[in-house]
């Protein structure tokens, strides 16, 4: 299925829902599509690292495999949600109180879905505490704390606050995320790494699951 | 002790000198104030909002306490809350509205346009405003929806009843609300014009008189949303670019006329969505670069000076924005490396910035202190630079502020 993942990668969005289209009629098991897409958007997430690709890139590639994956659910059958259910980590994610923005939210959860991350996207101006709540539920390996504004330092703050609280902070990888964060902000937070782009902190996701493995 | 009439003229001629590449007699300083003044005082943003007289009081002793060398007037992008209230304006969320009392307000993505609303944009932009971007983005409006076309009023037998639909209750209501935002508007246009004349009389020149945008910018962030646009850059990049040429003569006449009103001839112009990491450097040529040049071009012909305001990082975007005549235009940086930039644009273009927020707002005075004279020694070293946080004031810590304002007026001044 090279065709397929070079249609994606070349940005062709026409090419590629017609040929995931063809392989779906052909009797391809859906599994192995979504993974030419997720190969594909390895790729892209790679020349985003280089400069080759940018914003507009991430989220077109991110509509493209949510077409596919809204065309072929209907073909998957229960055991292979089972076996694409395996997943190498859980990630508990949100925009932070008093902050509303969601674009790098969503190009994070929709990377770490991608990445094999079992994704709780808590939405945006979410307390201190509504974090807590769902650590305690969802048991996350990783907290993603997302915010644009200077004010989500306090909420990012308060977040991890709240972990260390429940005896939770040393459980769990806390990692911040905007454009207006850097090493002083990180450091009053107390989070564990900080970035200003969502493929950035995919990179820290994995390496630290690999570190647990 | 200077008086107010000289401090008005040695302040204009501070920002000038660095406009021009010259010395002045020492690095100016001047912020985006935002709600600062607000939390400074002691009072919430949604105070601000509302109770213009509290504005007044609040800015104008907060400028009188720091001394910038321009100020901003704060009514026409902070003091409007009771107009956008009755108009239920939908881009924005802010205090008491879906936000703290203590909150900035806060733009609200949305696809305002469709993609497929394009052709009816292109083909009658005004007809398109009013009878689909206004009701989406003032409910207040929302019955406008329903109008027949504007352009079918032609003669005695094409459109002339067409009045008749301006009699239902639905109308009658977006009348009123008209009527009323027009009454509330008035007030905020009063409290402009008083606290720019009483900023005149303590000796501080406005910052600038014009708001402009490059008309990416605009199409993205009112008509189609980020992700729409970002998406039409490959699903419909004609029309992108159709839509762009549209909108460039309404960003350069309406700023120009902004600055004609208010006699003020410097227009800010925010730039969001040409940054290094969104979008390429072959995007950036052909959606965003020779728009975004013909708007400086224009202003500086008409004798205005442009104060370009790069979020993020732009450090990509140098040698495009240096390709302007020397001395006409302030580059004002956010995240990208201002000392890098100063390197670029030293016989080219004024540089502004960028004590980062995160110094300002979690920082000490002494961190903000040793950046500021880094800033000083090399950005300023020969002139053509303004001292000024990276993006608006916002949260900053008032201590930090103060320690800005203080190194600046003591280490800045130049020999």
């Amino acid at each position: 299925m090279q065709d397929l993942v070079n249609a994606v990668v070349d940005m062709r969005e026409e090419d590629a829902l017609s040929l995931t289209k063809k392989y779906a009629e052909e009797g391809v098991p859906p599994l192995e599509i979504m993974n030419a897409y997720k190969e594909a958007l390895s790729i892209i997430g790679k020349r985003f690292e280089d400069g080759i690709y940018f914003v507009p890139e991430l989220i077109l590639s991110g509509e493209m495999m949510k077409a596919a994956s809204e065309l072929i659910k209907p073909l998957m059958a229960g055991g292979e949600h089972g076996e694409e259910g395996k997943k190498i980590g859980r990630f508990l994610l949100g925009t932070v109180e008093g902050d509303i923005h969601d674009i790098g939210k969503d190009m994070v959860h929709m990377l770490m879905e991608i990445n094999g991350f079992d994704v709780r996207d808590l939405g945006v101006d979410v307390p201190a505490q509504r974090f807590c709540d769902e650590y305690e539920d969802f048991q996350p390996d990783i907290v993603g704390l997302s915010g644009l504004l200077t004010l989500s330092y306090d909420s990012m703050k308060a977040v991890v606050e709240g972990l260390k609280k429940i005896g939770a902070r040393d459980k769990v990888k806390v990692i911040i995320g905007g454009g207006q964060l850097d090493e002083h902000a990180c450091k009053y937070v107390e989070a564990d790494a900080w970035v200003v782009d969502a493929v950035t902190g995919v990179k820290y996701a994995l390496q630290w699951m690999e570190g647990r493995a | 002790m200077s008086s107010p009439q000289q401090l008005l003229l040695e302040r204009d001629k501070r920002i000038n000198d660095a406009v021009a590449l010259k010395k002045p007699d020492r690095v100016p300083i001047a912020c985006l104030w935002d709600f600062f003044p607000a939390k400074w005082k002691g009072v919430t943003a949604r105070d601000v909002m509302y109770d213009h007289q509290l504005m007044f009081d609040t800015w104008a002793e907060c400028m009188q306490h720091f001394e910038p060398d321009t100020v901003d007037n704060p009514y026409p992008l902070r003091g409007f809350g009771p107009v956008i209230d009755i108009l239920d304006f939908q881009h924005l969320k802010w205090a008491g509205h879906g936000l703290d009392d203590n909150v900035s307000y806060q733009f609200v993505e949305l696809e305002v346009m469709q993609p497929e609303e394009y052709d009816h944009f292109l083909f009658d932009m005004s007809d398109f405003m009013v009878r689909r971007f206004w009701p989406r983005v003032y409910k207040a409006f929302a019955p406008l929806e329903n109008l027949p076309p504007l352009n079918s009023v032609i003669s005695y037998f094409w459109g002339i009843h067409n009045a008749v639909c301006l009699l239902t209750p639905e109308m009658e209501s977006v009348r009123t609300a008209m009527i009323e935002a027009g009454k509330a508007s008035a007030e905020v246009l009063k409290w402009t014009a008083a606290y720019g004349k009483k900023m005149a009389e303590l000796g501080f020149p406005s910052s600038y008189g014009g708001f402009s945008q490059v008309p990416f910018d605009t199409l993205g962030d009112f008509f189609r949303g980020t992700k729409g646009i970002m998406m039409d850059l490959y699903r419909r990049p004609d029309k992108v670019m159709a839509a762009c040429e549209k909108l460039l003569p309404i960003m350069i006449d309406t700023a120009i006329a902004s600055t004609k009103r208010t006699g003020v001839k410097r227009v800010f112009v925010p730039l969001h969505k040409g940054l290094d990491t969104f979008m390429s450097p072959q995007q950036f040529d052909r959606f965003y670069w020779p728009h975004m040049k013909e708007l400086l071009l224009t202003f500086i012909r008409e004798g205005i000076t442009p104060w370009v305001l790069a979020e993020g990082v732009c450090t990509n975007r140098l040698e495009s924005f240096r390709d302007v005549p020397p001395g006409k235009v302030i580059y004002h940086f956010e995240l990208t490396d201002i000392f890098h930039a100063k390197k670029v644009m030293r016989d080219r273009c004024c540089v502004r910035g960028n004590v980062p927020m995160s110094l300002l707002t979690v920082g000490t005075p002494e961190d903000v202190k040793a950046y500021c004279k880094k800033l000083i020694d090399v950005c300023g070293a020969d002139g053509g630079f303004i001292l000024d946080a990276a993006a608006p004031l916002s949260d900053a810590r008032p201590e930090n502020v103060q320690a800005m304002f203080d190194i600046t007026k003591e280490y800045g001044v130049y020999s």
